[in-house]
């Protein structure tokens, strides 16, 4: 379903993703893993069209989508959690929500039926509905991210570093419902620091080091074979 | 007591006109964080508009709609031809264009109309009074009190409940996470000129209601006034708009009365000398707004 072939991605005279390559099939989990700086998330923001590729080629469903805008990658059926948890903060949880269905407001009637899934699946969110999204915790704000980019009903979901900053209790229960998003058979590219818990729940894995593929394998062959420790060192 | 209401309407119908110069402004840089430098130029044309319908013999409302959707065309114009070729490259480039713009449409109003002001056409009721309080108040103070009501009634409105209005106050926080949500960049960015081109229009009408001619430097004022009003509330908040723009009509209007009429000539200095101390105060104006992104 999404083929990156030879990536590039530099800013400035720094190449963040050098020749990366890597293939999602549809309803499968993928993950990329490796250490800060290693170029996953730049690898993930290319694959939305929020920043541009220097080279190499992105396709969706064997169609060249390289460098296409962000809103068109959206309509392609393409939703994002970027890492940097970005709420929109002066909005309330419910204004959030409403733009996640942007490209779905003609459907209201499916787009409050969705609000009232999302608000059963995180009923934290219920509870601040009419508050607004920057008072929340870090923990909320990552629901309600995720619970917004579900509102575009997408076929594809890129998580950015899910579980970044998080207390284990809420990491856990981030990870309980990316299985549960995985059983509904959404495809899904996770980029995780959080290597053990990523495997867990992942088909396949690649290993990112400085800007290049260094292994790739099912979640237990990397597991198995990789020093998960190091990995978070850049090892 | 009647120096009370007098002093209150003058506040509330200067505040109201600045205000709404102030929200046109700020809503296109809080999406763009570029100043628009071709805002003033926006009422210039709702001016010139109406001076050129002026002979014919439709309504004067007409007239008046018809200089408010030009404007708005003007606004929309500036986004294609200052902003959009060169919107993603440089701020420098876009800074100069949207001077340029601003300049072109000067140099126009000079050379196809002309150098010095000309009327512009307004009903009856824009001088006449009404005494409020015991006291003759002009009709457009209470004209420009009730159009401010109204407008940022509407824009508060709009903002609130409407798909569009939430959208673009979440570009205006993070414009890359809102394209991400499938909001398209074009759209927003048209849309707040189109509305700045309407707050300027409507505006425009008043400012000139209040002079009853329109020259090529007219905007000049206004977009002065815009962004010291945004640069007090704070330039990334649009409630920091409206009440900055209140605030420097209340300055101003203070010192009206207080200032003798040798020092009046020396208003502006007085004024620029409080909004310095209101900044060394607050140096990211009253209302800081959500912290905002990059520019995209």
């Amino acid at each position: 379903m999404i083929e990156v072939k030879d990536l590039y991605v530099s800013y400035g005279a720094v190449q963040a993703v050098r020749g990366v390559s890597f293939t999602v099939a549809d309803g499968e989990l993928v993950t990329l893993l490796g250490a800060n700086g290693a170029g996953k998330s730049s690898s993930i923001l290319c694959v939305a069209g929020a920043i541009k590729a220097a080279s190499g080629q992105v396709m969706l469903d064997g169609e060249d989508v390289t460098s296409a805008n962000p809103e068109a990658m959206l309509r392609k059926g393409m939703a994002t959690v970027p890492e940097t948890r970005d709420v929109f903060p002066d909005l309330t949880v419910d204004q959030n929500l409403t733009l996640g269905a942007y490209v779905r407001r003609g459907d209201r009637k499916g787009v409050s039926e969705d609000r009232e899934r999302m608000f059963d699946m995180f009923p934290r969110l219920a509870e601040r509905r009419e508050q607004a999204a920057g008072t929340l915790s870090g923990g909320e704000q990552q629901m309600l991210v995720i619970a917004r980019a579900l509102m575009s009903r997408p076929r594809v979901l890129l998580l950015d570093e899910p579980s970044l900053g998080l207390a284990p209790a809420i990491v856990d229960k981030i990870f309980e419902m990316i299985a549960e998003l995985k059983a509904q058979k959404l495809t899904i590219l996770l980029v995780e620091q959080n290597a053990r818990k990523a495997l867990q729940v992942a088909d396949r894995a690649y290993v990112l080091r400085l800007g290049e593929i260094a292994g790739s394998g099912t979640g237990q062959e990397i597991a198995g074979s990789t020093d998960l420790d190091a990995l978070y060192l850049g090892g | 007591m009647d120096f009370a209401i007098q002093f209150i309407i003058n506040v509330l119908s200067l505040g109201g006109a600045y205000a709404l110069m102030a929200l046109g402004l700020v809503l296109v840089y809080g999406i763009l964080k570029l100043v628009n430098f071709a805002y003033g130029e926006l009422i210039m044309v709702a001016g010139y508009t109406l001076h050129l319908v002026g002979g014919s013999p439709l309504p004067w409302l007409v007239m008046a709609l018809v200089a408010v959707v030009m404007a708005m065309v003007a606004g929309l114009a500036t986004d294609y031809v200052a902003f959009r070729p060169v919107r993603a490259k440089s701020v420098t480039a876009v800074l100069i264009t949207s001077f340029a713009f601003s300049t072109l449409l000067q140099n126009g109003a000079l050379l196809f109309i002309s150098p010095r002001p000309r009327s512009v056409p307004l009903p009856e009721i824009f001088s006449q009074s009404v005494m409020i309080g015991g006291i003759p108040t002009p009709m457009r103070d209470i004209i420009t009190i009730i159009a401010a009501v109204v407008l940022l009634g509407l824009f508060a409105w709009l903002m609130q409940k409407t798909v569009l209005g939430i959208a673009m106050r979440a570009a205006a926080t993070n414009f890359t996470m809102a394209r991400m949500l499938g909001v398209p960049a074009n759209l927003i960015i048209s849309s707040a000129f189109a509305i700045s081109g309407f707050l300027a229009g409507v505006v425009g009408i008043l400012w000139i209601g209040r002079i009853g001619t329109v020259a090529p430097g007219i905007g000049l004022e206004p977009l002065l006034i815009a962004f010291i009003a945004c640069v007090i509330g704070g330039m990334r908040s649009l409630q920091g708009a409206v009440l900055g723009g209140f605030i420097l009509a209340f300055i101003d209007t203070t010192l009206n009365y207080t200032l003798s009429q040798d020092l009046l000539k020396f208003r502006d200095a007085f004024t620029f000398s409080l909004v310095i101390l209101i900044l060394l105060w607050r140096p990211d104006g009253l209302i800081k707004g959500p912290a905002s992104g990059q520019r995209t």
